[in-house]
């Protein structure tokens, strides 16, 4: 591979393509972004103060945006773990936390358990139409007394015949208000300890599911975030999903989707706000010349490009493993944590290098400050991501 | 995507799969780093301390490495190597970290990684007998000097003279901070060879060990790095006959940014390799040592601070084995080079330091080799570069 003169004389004008990616990921890429860029992107201010629209599920499923890398066989294009990531790299050309992270939750959250996990007839109901946009479905995990530590949910599921009774409440749900579905996580055995856990596949029009507050955010605004309750909500024993007891593997399975989808969107998201700035260092003038040609300013572009980058490798490296069916807790973990860090960092500095710019809203730069803020709470926070790592080897 | 749920165990899908070799390495690779692993274990770390006090590790080094073929991996057969690829060099850098002395590493790393590429790559086939073969073969040690008492990151600013004369060159000037600069046998010297300033008018010559008025001025104390030989050298009216000339007259310039890239490449992988064997060593100790009724590594302060260190390490893997799957691929790699070298090096410290922390007390205490380390790890954002070169070659990248 690493010939004497290949070494000497570097290629200047080859593509630097990441070796995950090949040339239909390159056209997939096209295919999205400009999509994002002519369908959604100029939309983003209306939808940070509305929330964005139920049809942007419909036209992407159209498009088959929704079902990249699940099977033909249900609507899906067959893709592989790759084109996710790529999904959630273009997103961010919608310059809209929220809404990226409303599709997040519905291709790469909550319908890859039903995938791995659901019966032919659950796939057919709901995953089939979710692929479609026809379905919109979120996840229920997080409760008023229970978020990082998932084991501490109280939401309860109690077998009566052939159904369960369901009760207890959910918060902090994207696309709870407007979902059709929810993936909820329930307590069917509160002595079995990790083993009393259980999926379920509940229709939000189900009597006895309520949803509650529309909760306000300090950013994501474009997207839905609800406190739901469920008051004695009868479900089919048909609707369980996975295996009863296992809900809490089955869970954490879904969770290092989750993170690693969500590391690939702060690293893009990060890399867009960066090059925006840069764009402003090379235009906006001070003391005589654009400030990105002063060494402070300068050396803070250089970090954060190494920032990014570190991260951004972290991901592919981890995307690689999962790809190839290695189940890598730590490396997810850690790219989780890192990139969400690297998007914080970045959205600040680059508010700090825009100056008083950077706090105007039309810049568009503090909100994605707020946005990125999220990242470091949601899908398991900085302190749990060191946990998990820290036990992974042992500790 | 991971394949369909079968099991009933509870098992996520892939749990417990066998890892994969982290690309570009392969299981040749992995192997062959087996083997280097057990060979610095067994030949070299034994001795460091000895080596550290001594403030020299003995030239025998070099033979032993070049009988077990560590000084020529990447080089071609015809001239003693292994006919290997940089990957291979990449494995022992890697694991040359795990000797325990960072003085010991840079003076082989200044050998095989920085002084002898340029022969390599621009010799003529007379300089790669006379130069490289015996290099291979641990004959003959090798330097290379660029900086200068007056010019370190700014190489520009090169004032040692080369001038012309019948048959070749008289050399006046000198050298500081060369590793290997007492004991070598010869040292690929940077040198100015027209009278106007900046960064044409750079050349190589190949100045050799008793060429009358050579000598080595000093050889300097250092905070760390005690196992390696740095020296101040002198030229005095060197007459350096013309078949020394290394590549083309004025041209050196280029030859040093090629020269950079790699070795920044081979200073990233050290400092992994160091973050790697740190982070082994650490989480023994906290596991082990006990305070207030458990293993400190159990008490979460300090499970996070391991936590940050393994990230420190995995992320500068991840950024490290890019930069070198592009670098062996022949792409243009001097933006991750030069992001692997600006990160790891400040980590690789960090990460030293916060062993040291974790180990209290006895990380401060000489036997436990983390002072040591931490000394030595001190060099890396000045070394082969600094921070703010780094920073200025990356931001000026962006147009800046």
């Amino acid at each position: 591979m690493a010939t004497a003169e290949k070494v000497i004389k570097p290629d200047f004008g080859t593509r630097k393509r990441h070796f995950i990616f090949t040339e239909e990921h390159d056209r997939l890429r096209e295919s999205i972004g400009s999509f994002v860029e002519r369908e959604l992107a100029p939309h983003a201010e209306e939808w940070e103060r509305e929330t964005f629209p139920n049809w942007v599920f419909k036209r992407m499923g159209e498009l088959g945006f929704l079902g990249l890398s699940y099977p033909e066989e249900y609507g899906g294009q067959g893709g592989d773990y790759y084109c996710n990531i790529v999904l959630a790299e273009e997103m961010t050309k919608a310059n809209c936390g929220g809404l990226a992270m409303g599709i997040a939750v519905h291709t790469d959250m909550a319908t890859p358990p039903i995938h791995l996990f659901g019966t032919e007839e659950q796939k057919q109901r709901y995953l089939v139409p979710a692929i479609k946009g026809e379905k919109i479905s979120c996840l229920g995990i997080t409760e008023p007394d229970a978020g990082s530590d998932v084991a501490g949910i109280r939401t309860r599921a109690v077998r009566d015949g052939d159904e369960y009774v369901i009760n207890g409440s959910k918060t902090f749900i994207t696309n709870g208000h407007r979902a059709d579905f929810i993936v909820l996580v329930t307590k069917t055995d509160p002595d079995a300890g990790y083993d009393g856990f259980t999926l379920f596949l509940v229709d939000l029009n189900t009597p006895g599911v309520v949803r509650e507050k529309k909760l306000e955010k300090l950013g994501m605004h474009a997207s839905d975030t609800a406190l739901l309750s469920f008051q004695d909500v009868r479900v089919p024993a048909e609707n369980v999903l996975g295996e009863v007891g296992k809900g809490f593997y089955h869970i954490m399975w879904e969770l290092q989707g989750e993170r690693l989808i969500g590391a690939a969107g702060c690293v893009a998201g990060a890399q867009r706000v960066f090059d925006r700035t840069l764009q402003y260092a090379l235009e906006r003038k001070a003391f005589g010349r654009e400030i990105g040609h002063f060494q402070v300013i300068r050396h803070k572009f250089a970090e954060m490009a190494t920032k990014i980058e570190s991260a951004r490798q972290m991901v592919y490296a981890t995307a690689w493993r999962f790809q190839n069916g290695e189940y890598p807790v730590r490396e997810i973990s850690m790219a989780k944590l890192h990139a969400s860090r690297v998007a914080v960092e970045v959205a600040d500095e680059c508010i700090q290098i825009h100056g008083g710019a950077g706090y105007m809203k039309e810049y568009g730069v503090e909100r994605v400050w707020r946005d990125m803020r999220l990242n470091r709470i949601g899908a398991g926070t900085d302190e749990i991501m060191l946990e998990v790592i820290g036990r992974s080897y042992g500790l | 995507m991971a394949g369909q749920w079968t099991s009933a165990s509870g098992r996520a899908p892939g749990e417990g799969a066998p890892r994969a070799p982290a690309p570009p390495f392969t299981r040749e690779h992995e192997d062959f780093r087996q083997v280097t692993r057990s060979f610095v274990e067994r030949e070299l770390r034994p001795h460091a301390q000895e080596w550290e006090d001594a403030r020299w590790f003995p030239n025998e080094v070099f033979r032993l490495l070049a009988a077990h073929g560590y000084l020529g991996l990447k080089y071609p057969e015809e001239y003693g190597g292994q006919g290997g690829d940089y990957l291979h060099d990449a494995v022992f850098a890697e694991e040359l970290a795990r000797c325990g002395s960072g003085g010991l590493a840079a003076g082989i790393g200044a050998h095989t990684g920085i002084a002898t590429p340029p022969i390599w790559k621009f010799g003529t086939e007379e300089q790669k007998r006379r130069f490289l073969a015996p290099a291979i073969r641990g004959e003959k040690i090798a330097a290379l000097g660029i900086t200068e008492p007056g010019a370190g990151s700014d190489v520009a600013g090169i004032r040692t003279h080369a001038r012309r004369v019948d048959g070749g060159f008289v050399v006046n000037g000198s050298k500081t901070f060369i590793t290997n600069g007492v004991r070598a046998d010869f040292v690929v010297t940077a040198v100015r060879t027209t009278p106007e300033g900046g960064h044409r008018g750079l050349s190589f010559l190949v100045i050799e060990k008793g060429m009358e008025g050579f000598s080595v001025s000093r050889k300097l104390d250092k905070l760390g790095w005690h196992a390696s030989d740095t020296a101040e050298l002198a030229f005095d009216d060197v007459l350096v006959p013309e078949e020394n000339l290394l590549g083309e007259e004025n041209r050196g310039f280029y030859l040093i940014m090629a020269n950079f890239q790699w070795e920044r490449l081979l200073m990233a992988l050290g400092a992994v390799g160091s973050m790697q064997a740190t982070l082994e060593r650490t989480l023994e100790f906290a596991r082990e040592r006990r305070a207030f009724g458990r293993p400190i590594g159990r008490h979460q302060a300090i499970r996070h601070k391991l936590a940050e260190m393994a990230l420190k390490l995995e992320t500068g893997r991840a950024l490290t084995y890019n930069a070198l799957r592009l670098f062996a691929e022949g792409h243009d790699a001097v933006r991750e080079v030069t992001m692997a070298k600006l990160k790891t090096q400040r980590d690789a410290f960090e990460v030293a330091d916060a062993a040291l922390q974790i180990h209290g007390g006895a990380g401060y205490m000489k036997e436990y080799e983390i002072e040591r380390a931490l000394r030595d790890l001190r060099l890396g954002p000045i070394g082969g570069g600094t921070d703010e070169i780094m920073r200025e070659i990356l931001g000026r990248q962006l147009g800046l």
